[in-house]
């Protein structure tokens, strides 16, 4: 709701007294429900992932489950401490040392102080910032923020763990150590409920899974399959319909919030994948190369132009990514083709999505996922063992097998 | 196990404040006072002797703007010994009522990202400006020494007394504190407000002064009673204002219980509104 002037509401008290005491107002006709007969259990021990685009209400979700917004309707019945974690480093004061945020924070993530104090030096270890712990945290680096953030964190040692993207933090290395850690809450047999848009984190630390799509439990599930049911969705990944291998990249979702189409220099218009001969499709076989054209509207003159092609995987994980060659001609407004050909023999059979940036020279356009496509298993066959094509990852390298030989 | 059992859904109507769980709280309540104090004098060179300075000064420039120039009467005590008998009071529950009124909006971060019971946050400046009392009431024994004012038997009703004036801060602070949520417009007239409230409260002056009618008024302001009943308890020159303190009383307690509730009503929508 939006909140109104003190005035406006004496105005309104005068008028309607008691009306509005104290509640929010309720416009009825106009009401759109974060979450809708949201309904599901967790069993002990459990970890269950919650997926979903932006919008779908998963942060809702996550913020009734964690007591901070009041729901309007409906119950939830919890056994066992909770903790949620919907940031690292909540309420840590830039003025305090990182000793003394460590007792803050802790306590604010609801332990005792014997427990923060028997915590104390194994939270100091994992941070790894021993030499400067009694160094106000204004003056740390945010690398070392945010490690002594997550160090705090993962020394929770609730029943529950209510967990939102806090693990899109850090430097790799580091994050995988949290995700080590995460694992570990998970296999001490804690209860725990993560939410992320990162697919292989999700993959790698749930068994069960939640989608939810605008407010509605579209999937629940083994994990695997709802994450496959989640990237394939074409309404809920806002690939629109199509021809086949034509796609219209205007009114796909941009996720960034950087990127305004409206006022950008340039944007993102069409893009077609085709075969060797031309015909625009979205199935290819192994060796097959593919054929990819990227039409841009450029809306002003520019001097330079970048555009970013990237590929992922049906875990949404990076396969690879290509720059274009940076234009550093003049460039009228009008349209503009750029073209990129995939070699064949690379992608691994399996299904495929690509994002989309373009930079003039700040950040002008960003789409993701934008293009989708699949490589199907060469009509040739492969071999007679039974497995999954996945398990051979997503790329294949140029590769010669000599000859066996027999050696003794 | 029964205590272990989180149960989430709307609640409707007047809500209790849940004892048990502010206790089980009472760490938190208490790191949050903690780093209120901690955080507070932090990069002063002179630090907590601001604490000491503040009190002292206003009570300089008090005692020769209203004492000498003025020639405010004092009851037959040094006018300097009054005007700091009420500005320690009155400095405590100013500054509860401006540190609790903020709190909740100051906690913006807090309450989006995590939970706890949310009336921590106004209560708990009542218990972070009590270090600046503390230091600041040593100082008042030191000027009672300086003058050779001896303490009345009532001292001993101070602690009861105190208890007055802060429910009638806590009291105002969890109605603007929650007011101010939704009306920023309260942390604005805050200021005004309290400097208004300290002329029309006898902090600088003895009710006597006014005429009948001015003192009956300035017995309805709750603070009224409670000031001039410790400077009677601690200096002794009077007898206690036993029917304003006990306005005092009655106000603050309906004050402490209404914000309470008024709080408790409308706590749910802070984070959205925040």
């Amino acid at each position: 709701m939006a909140y109104g002037s003190l005035r406006d509401e004496i105005v309104q008290t005068l008028t309607a007294p008691f009306k509005n005491f104290g509640a929010p107002k309720k416009e009825e006709d106009n009401i759109v429900w974060a979450l809708k007969d949201v309904s599901f259990n967790v069993k002990e021990g459990e970890v269950v992932g919650i997926i979903g685009r932006n919008g779908a209400g998963k942060s809702t979700l996550l913020k009734i489950l964690s007591r901070i917004t009041e729901p309007t309707s409906g119950r939830i019945t919890m056994k066992g401490r909770v903790a949620s974690l919907l940031e690292v480093g909540t309420g840590f004061h830039p003025e305090l040392t990182g000793r003394e945020n460590i007792l803050l924070n802790g306590a604010l993530l609801g332990m005792t102080r014997a427990e923060i104090k028997s915590k104390f030096d194994e939270i100091v270890a994992f941070s790894e910032i021993e030499k400067f712990l009694d160094t106000p945290v204004k003056r740390y680096s945010s690398g070392m923020y945010v490690r002594l953030a997550f160090a705090v964190a993962a020394h929770l040692e609730p029943e529950i763990l209510v967990v939102d993207e806090v693990l899109a933090v850090g430097d790799a290395g580091f994050q995988k150590k949290c995700l080590g850690k995460m694992g570990e809450v998970a296999e001490g047999g804690r209860t725990v409920l993560f939410v992320s848009h990162n697919m292989s984190a999700v993959a790698s630390l749930t068994t069960r899974c939640i989608e939810l799509t605008k407010g509605v439990v579209t999937m629940s599930g083994v994990t695997h399959e709802v994450i496959e049911h989640y990237v394939k969705d074409p309404s809920g990944c806002g690939l629109s319909a199509r021809e086949d291998g034509v796609y219209d990249l205007r009114l796909l979702e941009r996720p960034l919030h950087k990127v305004n189409p409206k006022t950008a220099k340039a944007v993102f218009v069409k893009a077609i994948c085709s075969d060797k001969i031309g015909k625009a499709r979205s199935q290819y076989e192994e060796e097959e190369s593919i054929h990819i054209d990227i039409y841009v509207e450029v809306r002003q003159q520019l001097d330079l132009l970048e555009i970013h092609f990237g590929v992922l995987d049906s875990m949404d994980a990076k396969v690879f990514a290509v720059l274009s060659d940076v234009m550093e001609a003049v460039m009228a407004p009008g349209m503009y083709k750029f073209g990129l050909d995939i070699s064949p023999n690379y992608l691994r059979p399996g299904r495929y999505f690509t994002w989309l940036s373009m930079y003039a020279p700040s950040l002008q356009d960003g789409i993701r996922p934008a293009l989708d496509f699949a490589i199907e298993p060469s009509s040739k066959g492969y071999s007679n063992v039974n497995w999954s094509y996945h398990s051979l990852g997503a790329v294949k390298l140029p590769y010669v097998w000599t000859q066996p030989q027999k050696v003794v | 196990m029964a205590d272990n059992v989180t149960v989430i859904e709307p609640r409707k109507g007047f809500i209790p404040v849940d004892l048990r769980e502010i206790w089980k709280y009472r760490e938190l309540l208490y790191f949050l006072a903690w780093r209120d104090v901690k955080v507070k004098y932090k990069q002063a060179v002179i630090g907590i002797v601001w604490a000491v300075l503040q009190p002292v000064l206003t009570m300089v420039v008090f005692s020769v703007i209203f004492g000498r120039f003025a020639g405010m009467p004092s009851e037959g005590v040094p006018y300097p010994v009054f005007v700091y008998a009420g500005l320690l009071p009155w400095q405590y529950f100013a500054a509860v009522l401006t540190q609790s009124t903020s709190s909740v909006v100051s906690e913006k971060n807090l309450i989006t990202k995590i939970y706890f019971p949310r009336i921590i946050m106004p209560a708990s400046s009542a218990v972070s400006v009590f270090l600046d009392f503390f230091i600041s009431a040593l100082v008042f024994g030191a000027i009672m020494v300086y003058y050779g004012v001896k303490p009345g038997l009532g001292i001993f009703l101070v602690p009861i007394l105190m208890s007055f004036v802060m429910m009638n801060a806590v009291g105002f602070g969890l109605w603007f504190s929650a007011l101010n949520v939704r009306y920023r417009d309260i942390q604005y007239a805050i200021p005004f407000f309290v400097q208004i409230w300290m002329f029309v409260t006898p902090v600088i002056y003895p009710a006597g002064l006014l005429s009948e009618k001015y003192k009956m008024i300035l017995m309805l302001n709750p603070m009224s009673g409670v000031i001039e009943a410790i400077r009677a308890a601690v200096l002794g020159h009077v007898d206690i204002p036993w029917a304003s303190l006990a306005v005092s009383a009655v106000c603050g307690f309906a004050v402490f219980v209404s914000g309470v509730f008024y709080f408790r009503r409308v706590e749910r929508y802070f984070s959205d509104v925040v």
